[in-house]
């Protein structure tokens, strides 16, 4: 075996056995150029290096975290996709009194925000409850400031009109030199809060579940055992939406979905069980 | 028999019509994966995938995470994100922070086949305005594998070739012509 594996499987095991962290079943080769990087970043020399800061420095695990987590995102990142929850899904929300939204891997917050403006559109947003949750608590941290570089905007701001909006995506924000600061009442209904996908519980019942490009990192175990907990988390019938390339064909558990809209990844609890399983 | 089991090509400005003159000239005996990161700007590669079905003899398609670099067929990698292979021949992707300005990275994809696929690999690198591919090549070259990187001279746009050949030079040197004839040279049964 490799010596730099030897230390990738050394250093996972650190993580887990002193801060309960559990990245045994993340995809391979993404979670080694993360752990790499964090080597250059803090200068470690050898993930091993790495390993003896997390197991003596009681401060290295938040960093370690951050590094490891890669909060990265836009608002209205493919805007067909919201385009198809509006047309698809909210029409379903608009019959419950109170709906429930969570969204999973919410990164620093921009699809929350996104979601948000889309059900104050809708007029659904005074019934909705949305629970963001992420791992990291820096991005949760920066996902309720609401605050982004100014030269996004530009991007969003086409984005959001691709996507459907109905106003201009400038009435959401002000903004101050290099910065944007969303309106803070588009977090009058977001509760933030720290949630691991892979060693937390089912928390709520939800009638949408929005977990885009966080489930990409996992093995195919992790995956199947994820969409199980979303299964267990949705009402009948409720919806959850996966980020455009996911793929869930070699997940069991994927049986218990059904396609609302394929090209989006827009599913619904409930299966026919159906679903052919890949190899 | 052939020396090698998988062909990965990156190219950025000027790439669609080097993969035009290229793909053409692949050996529809070819029982390898190729794989193919090529900077296009726009949102989907459905377009691509299409121009460039037309022109090669081998399937042409988008790669699926999770699914096996599966052998005869061209995976192009999806835009948006980069595209990884993983120790069991099989493609993940990320939406990691861009590397080289760029997403998906040409080095990203070639470091990791690098890894999965060792000395049996086969690195193309073309035109390109950047030097995305540069790190990819030594990767490749590092573990042994087989690194061909198009003439600059020859190419549309030659900083790409450029910082691949000063930074970790190259086996083979070639015109787009010769690159199709060395890949079937490496690779068929
Ligand atoms: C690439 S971002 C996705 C952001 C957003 N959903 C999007 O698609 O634009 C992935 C997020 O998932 C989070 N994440 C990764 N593993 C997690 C886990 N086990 N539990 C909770 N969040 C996790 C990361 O911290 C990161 O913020």
């Amino acid at each position: 075996m490799d010596v730099e594996d030897i230390e990738i499987q050394l250093f996972v095991r650190a993580m887990q056995l002193r801060h309960g962290y559990d990245f045994s079943d993340y995809a391979p080769a993404s979670l080694k150029r993360r752990i790499q990087q964090l080597v250059r970043t803090h200068d470690a020399g050898t993930i091993s290096g790495l390993t003896t800061r997390l197991l003596h420095d009681q401060d290295f695990l938040r960093k370690a975290v951050e590094g490891l987590s890669v909060p990265v995102s836009e608002m209205f990142r493919d805007p067909p996709v919201f385009r198809a929850l509006r047309d698809k899904v909210f029409p379903v929300l608009a019959s419950y009194a109170e709906i429930n939204i969570w969204q999973a891997g919410c990164a620093h917050g921009q699809e929350v925000y996104s979601l948000a403006i889309m059900l104050e559109e809708a007029g659904l947003y005074d019934r909705t409850r949305i629970y963001a949750t992420d791992f990291n608590d820096a991005a949760l941290a920066a996902a309720a400031e609401g605050i982004y570089a100014t030269r996004d905007a530009r991007d969003w701001s086409r984005n959001y009109l691709e996507a459907g909006g109905k106003h201009s995506f400038s009435d959401y924000y002000s903004a101050r030199y290099e910065f944007i600061k969303l309106d803070r009442r588009l977090r009058r209904h977001v509760t933030f809060i720290n949630h691991n996908l892979v060693t937390d519980k089912v928390f709520c019942e939800a009638h949408l579940i929005l977990c885009r490009n966080v489930l990409i990192y996992f093995s195919n175990a992790l995956q199947d055992r994820t969409l199980g907990l979303f299964r267990d988390s949705l009402v009948r019938g409720g919806f959850l939406c996966l980020g455009t390339r996911e793929n869930i064909d070699f997940s069991p558990a994927a049986a218990g979905f059904t396609d609302i809209d394929q090209a989006m990844r827009i599913y619904q609890a409930g299966g026919s069980g159906a679903r052919p399983l890949a190899r | 028999m052939s020396t090698h089991d998988a062909v990965v090509m990156g190219c950025s400005a000027g790439g669609l019509s080097a993969l035009q003159r290229v793909l053409p000239g692949l050996d529809r005996h070819l029982a390898v994966p190729v794989v193919l990161c090529c900077h296009t700007g726009s949102a989907d590669v459905s377009l691509l995938v299409e121009l460039l079905a037309r022109v090669c003899p081998l399937p042409v398609t988008e790669a699926q995470e999770r699914a096996p670099a599966d052998p005869g067929v061209v995976h192009v990698a999806p835009s948006g994100y980069h595209l990884l292979v993983e120790d069991n021949f099989r493609f993940s992707l990320s939406v990691d922070a861009r590397v080289a300005y760029a997403r998906p990275s040409i080095d990203v994809l070639f470091e990791t086949a690098a890894e999965a696929w060792r000395e049996r690999l086969v690195a193309v690198l073309m035109t390109g305005a950047n030097s995305d591919g540069a790190n990819g090549i030594a990767a490749v070259r590092r573990a042994g594998g087989y690194a061909v990187v198009q003439e600059p001279a020859t190419a549309e746009a030659d900083v790409m070739p450029r910082a691949a050949l000063e930074l970790a030079g190259a086996d083979a040197c070639l015109t787009l012509d010769a690159i199709a004839a060395k890949i079937n040279e490496l690779c068929l049964p």
